[in-house]
């Protein structure tokens, strides 16, 4: 299943911030299906280009497109942040919040939270406030959060960022999950072993622009910059 | 010293034999602030709410007036609120001078910004908290006003109880707007300054401290039934 709002166009797209340039000029246009990792040193603007893509992110210069208006668009898609944000509320009522924003009844958007509930593992804990639970709890919440309302296209800031191995395991088999319902996902990760687990498609970014791009093969096993051969060395890539 | 005993005295003897005249002007004083408490709510709080997530142009200076108008002093808002009310005044046809009305609404003038001002303290650290989620999922202001405001709760019945201290214990203004009119509009601080102007001091003081002991129990009430400090951090 392809998405409506899909082919995603950035082009000549910068953000800037107080006279400093944070990413940009950017020519990207996303497509088809699977996931695409957005990879870089720190600071490269992995996750400026990520809001930027979800429209959180003014952009200074250029401008972004979808295949669909862009309220329709901004109300398909969704974003999972590094750091998760629980609203001050039940595990349940946490997971039924995006549903109520869209006029889901009550009843309905508690059930469907419940479902999800069980599905990532907090079965029993749906009372519980979402404040208490721990940083991978957290993370699976807010990524289920994002996935309640079936988004088109999600947007992750290194979702596993500081998890242990199960719980990174957990995060990914959700995102499988999400990918096989016809989700289209990019993710920004300093994981590479998450990168090639899960991408189809690399972005690698550097100083704020791409600075190469290919299919998930090509660039894990044939880099063609030498800063890309660098950073997937394991060098230090400014 | 004598002086305080008796007091305490006489606000036991008070309590004890039901003085009707005391349970008349108590229940007067719970009834006008409490009004004023409930509306000044309604207007305060999605008003802090509003000021924690639009921006616009005089939004800083507006935040600024608010803060400022917390220390208004209350003889000037009963002295305003008396000339609007007054026959002469704009609001005079509506003959409310020397009512529990007028009293009530110099009080909303009063905890207003009071309430609005502590609230917007609170709610804007929790739109710092929750800005990226809720603008990424697309919330609508409405949304966004009602999340804040469900979600910081705890944090504005401090506000409101704020707001409750303030008006129970005003006089200034009340005594200007209600006049003080036994069986009218003699509510706690108001006799209580009648008392003392007449040299009652015994007495004064046993009204004050059965104001303290209502205010602390409406208080203590409050927090008991919202489980404020029973449910850790939200």
């Amino acid at each position: 299943m392809v998405s409506a709002l899909l082919p995603l166009t950035l082009a000549g797209a910068a953000v800037q911030r107080r006279g400093k340039r944070l990413i940009g000029p950017i020519d990207l246009v996303l497509e088809g299906q699977g996931v695409t990792a957005v990879i870089g040193p720190n600071g490269a603007g992995k996750s400026t280009l990520l809001k930027a893509l979800h429209g959180l992110e003014r952009l200074s210069a250029g401008n972004i497109s979808w295949a669909c208006p862009r309220g329709d668009a901004l109300h398909r898609q969704a974003f999972v942040f590094q750091s998760p944000v629980m609203l001050r509320r039940s595990v349940l009522d946490n997971l039924a919040y995006p549903l109520r924003l869209t006029g889901t009844p009550r009843n309905a958007a508690r059930d469907a939270a419940a479902g999800w509930c069980a599905r990532i593992g907090l079965a029993g804990m749906e009372g519980r406030r979402a404040s208490v639970l721990s940083g991978g709890e957290k993370q699976k919440l807010a990524l289920a959060r994002a996935m309640i309302t079936a988004p088109d296209l999600l947007f992750l800031d290194e979702p596993s960022a500081s998890l242990d191995g199960r719980a990174t395991r957990e995060i990914e088999a959700l995102l499988r999950l999400a990918v096989d319902a016809g989700t289209r996902i990019v993710m920004a990760t300093h994981d590479m072993g998450q990168a090639r687990r899960l991408a189809r498609n690399v972005v690698f970014l550097r100083g704020g622009m791409i600075h190469e791009k290919g299919t998930a093969p090509e660039f894990f096993d044939a880099p063609t910059t030498d800063a890309a051969k660098a950073f997937l060395a394991g060098d230090i890539v400014d | 010293m004598n002086d305080l005993w008796d007091g305490l005295a006489q606000a036991f003897w008070l309590i004890v034999s039901f003085d009707p005249d005391l349970y008349e002007i108590a229940w007067r004083s719970l009834r006008v602030t409490g009004a004023a408490l409930l509306i000044a709510c309604f207007i305060a709080l999605p008003l802090a709410a509003f000021l924690a997530v639009q921006r616009f142009r005089l939004r800083r200076g507006t935040i600024a007036v608010l803060n400022a108008l917390m220390g208004i002093p209350p003889v000037v808002v009963g002295l305003v609120v008396y000339v609007l009310l007054s026959r002469s005044g704009p609001l005079g046809v509506l003959g409310l001078l020397f009512t529990p009305t007028a009293m009530i609404i110099a009080q909303i003038v009063i905890i207003v910004p009071l309430i609005a001002s502590i609230a917007h303290q609170s709610l804007r650290d929790l739109w710092a908290e929750y800005h990226d989620l809720l603008i990424s999922m697309n919330a609508t202001r409405p949304q966004r006003i009602a999340t804040l405001l469900l979600d910081g709760r705890r944090a504005l019945l401090t506000a409101a109880l704020a707001g409750f201290g303030r008006g129970i214990g005003e006089v200034g203004a009340i005594m200007v707007v209600g006049g003080n009119i036994d069986h009218a509009t003699r509510v706690m601080t108001t006799a209580i300054a009648l008392e003392t102007g007449k040299g009652n001091f015994a007495l004064a003081l046993g009204l004050g401290f059965i104001l303290i002991a209502l205010s602390v129990t409406i208080n203590l009430a409050i927090h008991a039934l919202s489980r404020t400090e029973t449910g850790g951090r939200w």
